[in-house]
């Protein structure tokens, strides 16, 4: 028997903000699960199990989350799980809520995925002197800017298709409300007039630091066939690989793209650039996008940044490219994976609002972690899957 | 001399907590001198309240003051007590069920020995006399005597206006930081000015620092390799941001330095040179801090500075961007 089929008709999350001091991690999980819930015109009590994903612990301090918010997150009498996946860990852990609904164990199943910055500092966090090493570390920004500076030297892109993708996102953001930053006026020279953080990252080329959360209701053929609007799980991929491998491609890593070919094989998709509609892709740092667009297989190796400098990946472009303003706009580290596989569903669903594209009938999803260890990724579509 | 080094790590945070408006609500009171309780929808009154109903898992809404005399329903001895509990002295820990209440608070009970403690004694809460919105505005529970009036202590000292909104919970993890036998092999090098590293038998690829299992096929690396002081920066970032912790000053250079020799590059710091003039493919060596300095870590080397040899061919770096 093959997986069952399986639809997310409940998309919830949070407004976005550097401190959300108004409430309790629970009630922050709360807010975008209660929002979840009412657009899957379900409550609490209908839910079969729940799956619960956030930040590494040392980013906030809390080790096993799920102990202490069973209660809000109404989890008693029901299976709680926890997902680790570093950054990625909102989108393995949508993956890890839908397969308990494809493998026929659950019906409807609720998962949620957070993280309350302003608690902790995740440079600090990310930076940690150890005994014996060099302390030349410097948060996920010194992490991935050399690697951008590999992609640029590689690819021979010109130097400001960082900031076309920093202007376009933060465009995008002025038409999702729930975003982070809403910067008017972002242009491309405002950006490239911004602070060098890590050469060459600029400050406007950086995602903020978030309070925030996501929830998604994913449920059975059966019970989505009450949804007027579900979004159908094409296609779950995860993949890993060692962080420090030698000679391992930090600019366009395998499991990246062993993980886009299989997704794109179970999706029955041949050609991604032409049959995806929309990609919510993970974007902490602008350059990213291109790095990514060839990861995935949207463009060939070396001309991601052609499509980003075209305007291709604009909102009405070949593939709009985060729409909701992406993680650039809003990052609740623990929450930014499962808010891209929830913007992806919310497109397909035509439930957008303001930065809907138009007809979006596929669209994909996508999360990466720890130094461009983890890869998650998925392909929703607004037509139930064929095999 | 041990087959590994170890040495002791400190990881220590004061995160902040916002409390939310239930658990706020408690906060507030006992910086007051008063224990707020939330009803539940089955009617029971639970201390501290619960951000959501168990049953309709809506928010709580409705608080309950409750007496600060209660009774005790279990307790444990502490004849031991560690860093940071609320006595350095022999105490126990006991559940009370306050007054007004239907189910217990765990705090301390001031006792000086167990034969003083009873399931279904009456005890009452000591205050603290500064109270800041803080479980520590409770310093503890003391018995109530047999036959003793029942008085609630006297609430000492001053009231705040404003809602508790959050709490610090400072954290401080200590532990031992163990090299492997491989990485040790390696900071010992280094304290005897060399550097040192291994040969992967599977896949011939040399690591450094060496590996207790080689990140491609999971085979500890073995044969040594000492590898030149001199080597090629793949690729680099200029830091310019300062962050709490950090130990360098900015701006600083931080690269991938390949050692020649070396099949992965090891990140260290750039200097000798201004930052803008750094290059990918530019050649590098080793420049150590004095010899009385050394220890056994990547420390000595001060910083790589550039050799004046003319940049490497891209081709012999870039299969390890």
């Amino acid at each position: 028997m093959g997986k069952q089929p399986a639809a997310i008709i409940g998309v919830g999350q949070t407004h976005h903000r550097a401190k959300r001091e108004d409430v309790s991690m629970a009630g922050l999980c709360r807010e975008a699960i209660d929002r979840a819930l009412a657009d899957a015109n379900l409550s609490l009590d209908d839910i079969d199990a729940i799956v619960v994903g956030k930040a590494p612990d040392l980013f906030e301090g809390v080790m096993m989350p799920e102990l202490f918010l069973a209660d809000a997150l109404g989890a008693a009498g029901k299976p709680l799980l926890r997902v680790h996946t570093a950054g990625s860990v909102g989108g393995s852990t949508a993956i890890v809520a839908s397969s308990l609904v494809q493998a026929g164990v659950h019906k409807r199943v609720l998962t949620v995925a957070y993280e309350k910055q302003s608690e902790s500092n995740a440079m600090w966090a990310l930076s940690v002197p150890l005994p014996f090493n060099m302390p030349v570390h410097a948060g996920a920004g010194g992490y991935f800017a050399p690697h951008v500076r590999s992609y640029i030297r590689r690819s021979g892109a010109p130097t400001h298709v960082g900031a076309i993708v920093a202007a376009k996102d933060r465009n995008n953001a002025l038409k999702n409300p729930y975003a982070h930053l809403h910067n008017e006026g972002t242009t491309v020279e405002s950006v490239l007039a911004s602070q060098m953080l890590w050469d060459p990252i600029r400050y406007d080329e950086t995602c903020p630091s978030s309070d925030g959360a996501c929830a998604l209701v994913i449920v059975d053929e059966q019970t989505a066939a009450s949804s007027p609007n579900p979004a159908w799980i094409h296609g779950t991929v995860m993949r890993s690989e060692a962080t420090t491998a030698a000679e391992r491609d930090q600019v366009n890593p395998q499991a990246g793209r062993d993980a886009a070919a299989a997704l794109w094989k179970q999706a029955g998709i041949t050609n991604p650039l032409e049959e995806i509609d929309a990609a919510e892709i993970y974007v902490p740092f602008s350059w990213f996008e291109p790095m990514w667009l060839e990861n995935l297989g949207f463009t060939p190796e070396g001309e991601g940044w052609k499509l980003t400098e075209a305007g291709e990946t604009g909102m009405d472009g070949k593939l709009p490219v985060n729409c909701s303003g992406g993680v650039l706009s809003s990052n609740p580290i623990g929450a930014s994976g499962m808010l891209r596989f929830g913007e992806a569903a919310l497109q397909v669903r035509g439930a957008a609002g303001e930065h809907q594209v138009d007809g979006a009938r596929r669209a994909l999803g996508h999360a990466y972690g720890g130094g461009s260890q983890f890869f998650a990724m998925w392909v929703v579509g607004a037509d139930k899957p064929t095999s | 001399m041990t087959r590994t080094l170890q040495a002791p790590v400190t990881v220590a945070f004061d995160y902040t907590r916002s409390t939310g408006p239930v658990i706020g609500r408690f906060l507030s009171g006992l910086r007051d001198g008063v224990v707020v309780g939330g009803r539940t929808s089955s009617g029971d009154v639970v201390v501290p309240p619960l951000e959501f109903d168990p049953v309709t898992h809506e928010a709580t809404t409705e608080f309950v003051e409750v007496s600060s005399i209660g009774t005790v329903t279990s307790w444990t001895w502490v004849p031991e007590p560690v860093k940071d509990q609320p006595f350095d002295r022999p105490f126990a820990f006991a559940l009370v069920t306050l007054d007004g209440a239907d189910v217990p608070l765990l705090h301390a009970l001031d006792v000086a020995s167990p034969a003083e403690v009873r399931t279904g004694m009456r005890v009452r809460v000591r205050w603290a006399s500064e109270r800041t919105g803080h479980i520590n505005d409770i310093l503890c529970y003391e018995p109530l005597a047999p036959g003793e009036a029942e008085t609630p202590n006297e609430v000492a000292g001053t009231s705040g206006d404003d809602p508790v909104t959050g709490v610090v919970t400072p954290v401080s993890l200590d532990y031992n930081y163990a090299a492997s036998p491989e990485e040790s092999l390696f900071y010992r090098g280094l304290n005897e000015g060399r550097i040192m590293g291994q040969r992967c038998p599977t896949c011939q690829k040399v690591y450094i620092p060496p590996r207790s299992a080689c990140p491609a096929d999971g085979t500890p690396t073995a044969e040594e390799v000492e590898l030149s002081q001199t080597g090629t920066v793949t690729t680099f970032c200029i830091v310019n941001v300062p962050f709490l912790g950090q130990k360098i000053t900015p701006p600083y250079v931080s690269a991938y330095v390949l050692l020649d020799g070396a099949d992965i590059a090891v990140l260290h710091l750039i200097l000798g040179v201004p930052a803008d003039e750094v290059r990918m493919g530019m050649r590098v060596k080793a420049v150590w801090k004095p010899r009385d300095e050394w220890t056994f870590s990547l420390e000595n080397i001060d910083h790589f500075a550039p050799t004046g040899d003319p940049d490497a061919d891209y081709d012999t770096y870039k299969h390890h961007l």
